[in-house]
């Protein structure tokens, strides 16, 4: 069944929010719109059945950042973002996204916060009875948008992951790499301010993959979107951590290699294990650790001893 | 979970769902292309086999009956027991058994897929409500479709069991139709109407509520368009006895 249960009515306790906007203010580059992280976890905690999923998992996505997840298979990372569309609820503790609790959201409520979220599941999950024009055009089709203009998006869109031949074809006659970006362009589509890629790139050829890469950063660093980004590969890590977007002279973007530069680069990463958050912080954070386990993951040795 | 736990259970969730269904019926957006083409899918795409249904059970009605009734002298009103079987029970009860097999389990198995296709989560995260898009329409097809598809069984019915009566027994069509008109009330009309709306709604939830909850793969959406089927068909049977009894109680 589906999870349309709102959880038990909240209990009331002093509001965290307002200590966290206090704190905010004290910030000398204070900017009211930033103030509010896109996403926040707070405490979260889920269960299926004896199986402990995630663990008292708490972190923010601040406005235009990227995160990036690491962790291995069945850590918890499809779970954790299933979370922040709230296709399930958390047994314990609080989601916010854009400051808004969604943790006890009716289904029905949940809809508008998931309008400005889009998602790229790990498997696609195009609709297979859709050709893919369809498919792109969900969303402004739901939203009744005149048909001109969905079009007109629908090829942009198509344009962007390089897929304008497919426009016609079915879900069934698409490559497994072509079927992951059209649930790209149909996940980007409208604009979302919050995207989730669940692991976007597995399975892709290099290049491929260093597309998709490409277009996470484009959409931190020019449209100033906020993203959860799952990945196991390392490769992943390093354009997201070291390259950036600008717009040039001409009015092209183009990505840029931080190099020996210092620059601020809007991404952190994140390590689950065993449904703890057992790292957080920047990449160069992550590759000194000393954590025997990140040390493993990091070089792929990961059998424990 | 113990058995009467699990029925008390599904029973709750299937009525959830029916509310939730009903509910968003009356909100937008509505979806009334996708209801039409469910109607065409459920109600035309359904007509062939509810017909040859309808036809061959009258046809064997009067096959069965006719020399019995001939022993009493009765052979005259072959006609009136067809129809008063047909209208008030079979007609209902037969078109609900075939629709939930053809309907039911079409409906359980593509929801099915979709669940662990995970498309159904992806169309809760592009903002649509599967409860408006895809049971609301499918339940209202069935509630719509199922009393005209009962009508068309039951006038084929007798027109199968008048062509056997007159075909092998040598029955006069008018003495036939006459003992036929004879036979049905309005009342019969009436309840035989009912009826199908509510096997239209059993039929309808049930087999949506299968297919929401799959779990488990492909093995899964198997398991599913089996019990949907299955559940359906008894629930009707069941179901008919009490509505029986209730149309009893209110037109007679
Ligand atoms: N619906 C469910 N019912 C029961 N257990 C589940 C369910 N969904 C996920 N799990 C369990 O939760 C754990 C985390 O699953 P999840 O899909 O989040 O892993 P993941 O980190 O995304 O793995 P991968 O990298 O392989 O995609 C797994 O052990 C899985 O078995
Ligand atoms: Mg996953």
């Amino acid at each position: 069944m589906l999870n349309l249960f709102k959880r038990k009515s909240k209990d009331t306790e002093s509001s965290p929010r307002e200590v966290h906007i206090a704190k905010d203010f004290l910030d000398p580059f204070f900017e009211a719109s930033r103030a509010l992280p896109a996403i926040e976890f707070r405490n979260v905690y889920l269960a299926f059945d004896d199986k402990v999923v995630l663990d008292n998992v708490s972190f923010k996505v601040r406005q235009g950042e990227t995160k990036i997840i690491l962790g291995r298979s069945g850590s918890g990372k499809s779970t954790l973002i299933r979370l922040v569309l709230g296709l399930l609820k958390p047994d314990q503790g609080e989601i916010l996204i854009d400051g808004e609790d969604i943790t006890y959201l009716t289904e029905a409520e949940m809809m508008d916060v998931r309008e400005k979220i889009g998602m790229v599941f790990q498997e696609g999950a195009l609709f297979d009875s859709l050709p893919v024009y369809d498919n792109v055009a969900y969303r402004l089709h739901e939203n009744k948008l005149p048909e001109d203009m969905v079009e007109d998006q629908v090829r942009q869109m198509l344009a962007f992951v390089d897929l304008e031949d497919a426009i016609d074809k079915m879900p069934a006659e698409l490559s497994g790499g072509m079927r992951r970006r059209v649930g790209i362009a149909r996940a980007l589509v409208g604009d979302p301010r919050i995207v989730l890629f669940d692991e976007p790139t597995a399975g892709l050829d290099p290049p491929t993959a260093r597309t998709i890469c490409e277009l996470a950063i484009k959409l931190r660093d020019i449209r100033d979107a906020s993203s959860i980004f799952v990945t196991h590969e390392m490769k992943n890590l390093e354009y997201l951590c070291s390259e950036y977007a600008i717009v040039d002279d001409e009015g092209n973007v183009v990505l840029e290699d931080e190099g020996e530069r210092m620059c601020i680069i809007n991404t952190e990463v994140i390590m689950l294990h065993e449904g703890k958050i057992i790292f957080s912080g920047k990449d160069e954070q992550l590759r000194a650790s000393e954590d025997k386990y990140i040390q493993r993951f990091l070089s792929g040795k990961i059998e424990v001893e | 979970m113990n058995p009467i736990k699990k029925f008390l259970f599904e029973l709750q969730e299937t009525s959830f769902l029916i509310f939730y269904a009903f509910v968003r019926l009356f909100r937008k957006p509505r979806y009334i292309a996708e209801s039409i083409r469910q109607m065409d899918e459920i109600g035309v795409g359904s007509l062939p086999i509810i017909l040859l249904t309808g036809f061959f059970t009258g046809a064997v009605l009067t096959l069965q009956s006719f020399d019995t009734l001939a022993s009493y002298g009765g052979q005259n009103e072959t006609g009136r027991l067809v129809a008063y079987t047909l209208v008030r029970e079979l007609g209902p009860v037969l078109t609900a058994l075939m629709v939930a097999g053809r309907i039911g389990s079409a409906i359980s198995a593509e929801l099915g897929a979709m669940v662990v296709s995970q498309q159904i989560d992806a169309m809760r995260a592009l903002g649509t409500d599967p409860y408006r898009k895809l049971v609301a329409p499918r339940v209202i097809a069935l509630i719509l479709m199922l009393p005209l598809l009962t009508v068309a069984a039951d006038l084929f019915g007798i027109i199968g069991g008048g062509v056997v009566a007159n075909g092998l027994f040598g029955l006069d069509y008018n003495v036939f139709i006459t003992s036929a008109r004879n036979g049905i009330a309005t009342e019969d009309i009436i309840g035989g109407v009912i009826k199908p709306l509510f096997f239209g709604l059993i039929v309808g939830s049930v087999s949506c509520y299968k297919g929401l909850s799959t779990k488990g793969g492909t093995v899964g959406v198997g398991r599913s368009t089996t019990s949907a089927v299955v559940v359906s068909s008894i629930v009707v049977i069941i179901a008919d006895f009490f509505l029986a009894r209730a149309l009893q109680h209110l037109l007679d």
